[in-house]
């Protein structure tokens, strides 16, 4: 029976030969994932079974990143559950507060998931991880606390759509420009309880932080999740960050998709998700002046190295738009220290922004940039739900850390075509 | 499983950031998260809503985040079951591991009006408008999902040995 990558992984972890679309399974798991966050619900729900340990210590890991470092009394509280937790727990990959970073930019850098892994994380950005070749998907506190007990999951196998990427990016359009124009022409629910399969001879073109920021996007098209064919910018970078052997999947040549969709990579322009959908993606002709108030350039989708480096050549010698706020949040200490040393954070700071400690805080409204009522902000992030970022009445616009900075120069929603020569 | 109650209607792409935004993430306290339960699409929520109410909504109920805190906030508001043209599926998996009953329906979700009586079978998959006398044909549950929800979640239903 033919199959698509990721049942392809899921029977290899359910002990089966193969499945299909639809089927029921119960599958092994590499890793549980939960934060400061789903964790505190995990950890209740665990409780309530009253076992004394966990079903392998090395395989889940908490990371304390959406309140952290903590936002209030509450937060604290919060973070010590999941702290005590996983002390008493003895728990190998705890990541607290000078350890920690954005859970999703965190674990693959410290090569915690490889190819071929099956993974389930309290956190719907789980998806991520698709871009190493495994089988990664978003899931609740409940689900993340039988994880921890049993080490199991159950899935419902699901069917998939095939992303068939031809040519390569252009100058200032990377791979948040590409996802946010795959969620306009499919709209929100466009990939509901399926596999985005991205494969295609465009796919060598990219490069992880590309392909980790599309996978991180699948959620926003509904999607079980997305995944990568793996290839040798994946298996370098598995490598690089010291990953477990990996164990390639690849589809079979007559595997059944729903549906095939070709994207030529050459054609995406700078792309502009509007309030309050991820789906609502312009490119600039049909951008009007739309000033902003704030910017923000990080998170799980866009906070890794390569992010701030598109940032700071358009902010390089240039100074922020007047009465912009203008916040820079590496994803991870690692991310940070590469800044400092390769001198973008002075960049940053020369510009007029700040640069925080890494943290989720402004993506999800939580702290660290909140919006007011009527304000505006372009964030390199996910979300532009009504009162993502804040006032139920304050606006996020979705873009690429170049266009988010671009728009920073200028203090109007702005291409990076316009700032840099193409 | 049958459920009876008054209908409060939305539409398409209900998040979870509305249901339940994260500046109350801060808690995993039931009746506090009730408390702020649809507070940025809706203010007059939770005031209105009584025990056992039904939720009617459009597609994509759900979208977003993986917050369980969002299925918890309506149940513990009083919401007996949550009707809906589709669902989220992180949101649809988390509503049956915690015990709120949710169908998949789109005929009923489109042609039922706010404020309508509603009754729901669904180990029958029958849903009936009261106020109208219209009835719709749902898929069943699954014998599994029957026991979580029964159990009043997953957990409890692990806990009872019920599988």
């Amino acid at each position: 029976m033919a199959m698509t990558m990721t049942q392809k992984i899921l029977a290899a972890h359910s002990g089966r030969e193969s499945v299909s679309a639809g089927e029921l399974i119960l599958a092994d798991l590499d890793l549980v994932l939960g934060n400061d966050i789903t964790s505190p619900v995990a950890i209740k729900e665990f409780a309530k079974l009253g076992k004394d340990s966990v079903f392998d210590k090395d395989k889940i890991t908490m990371v304390m990143d959406h309140f952290a470092p903590n936002k209030d009394i509450k937060a604290a509280e919060q973070c010590k559950m999941c702290r005590d937790f996983c002390g008493e727990k003895e728990i190998t990959h705890f990541y607290d507060v000078g350890e920690m970073g954005i859970e999703h930019a965190l674990l693959p850098e410290k090569g915690l998931v490889t190819a071929g892994n099956a993974v389930i994380g309290a956190d719907s950005h789980t998806c991520t991880y698709g871009a190493l070749g495994a089988f990664s998907t978003g899931v609740g506190s409940t689900d993340m606390a039988c994880g921890m007990a049993t080490g199991k999951a159950w899935f419902k196998v699901p069917s998939a759509i095939k992303f068939n990427l031809t040519g390569s990016l252009r100058r200032y359009v990377s791979g948040k420009d590409v996802i946010l124009h795959i969620i306009g022409k499919i709209g929100v629910d466009g990939a509901l309880y399926r596999s985005m399969e991205f494969t295609g001879e465009g796919l060598s073109s990219l490069s992880m932080a590309d392909r980790l920021c599309i996978a991180n996007m699948a959620i926003e098209a509904g999607a079980k999740n997305g995944i990568f064919e793996v290839d040798d910018i994946t298996l370098d970078y598995i490598r690089q960050h010291g990953g477990a052997e990996p164990v390639v999947y690849s589809a079979d040549p007559d595997a059944e998709y729903d549906e095939v969709i070709d994207i030529d990579l050459s054609a995406i322009e700078p792309t502009v998700a509007f309030p309050h959908l991820p789906e609502n993606a312009k490119a600039f002709g049909e951008i009007g002046d739309v000033k902003i108030d704030q910017v923000v350039i990080g998170s799980c989708t866009n906070g890794r190295l390569e992010d701030l480096i598109a940032a700071a050549e358009i902010m390089k010698g240039r100074k922020a738009a007047k009465n912009v706020r203008v916040i820079v949040i590496p994803a991870t200490q690692q991310v940070y220290l590469d800044a400092m040393e390769m001198g973008l954070l002075r960049t940053f700071i020369e510009f007029g922004a700040v640069v925080s400690t890494p943290t989720c805080g402004p993506c999800l409204g939580g702290y660290m940039g909140i919006l007011a009522a009527g304000e505006r902000a372009i964030t390199t992030t996910n979300r532009n739900f009504v009162g993502r970022m804040g006032h139920p009445e304050s606006e996020v616009y979705l873009a690429s850390p170049a266009t988010a900075a671009a728009s920073a120069v200028t203090g109007r929603i702005t291409s990076p075509w316009e700032v840099m020569e193409k | 499983m049958k459920y009876t109650g008054s209908v409060i209607k939305y539409g398409d792409n209900v998040d979870t950031d509305v249901i339940i935004p994260a500046r109350y993430l801060n808690t995993s306290d039931h009746k506090e998260l009730a408390s702020h339960c649809m507070e940025d699409l809706d203010k007059t929520f939770v005031s209105r809503v009584k025990q056992g109410d039904i939720i009617t909504a459009g597609q994509n109920f759900g979208c977003g985040s993986s917050r369980e805190h969002a299925p918890i906030a309506i149940k513990a508001s009083g919401v007996s079951l949550v009707i809906a043209k589709s669902f989220a599926r992180i949101f649809y998996r988390n509503a049956i591991n915690i015990g709120l009953a949710i169908v998949e329906c789109p005929a009923a979700a489109e042609e039922i009006s706010e404020g309508d009586t509603v009754e729901a079978d669904l180990d029958n998959g029958i849903i009936r408008n009261i106020t109208t006398g219209k009835e719709y044909k749902t898929a069943p549950f699954p014998e599994f999902v029957q026991k979580i929800i029964e159990n009043g979640g997953l957990m409890q239903a692990i806990v009872n040995e019920a599988f």
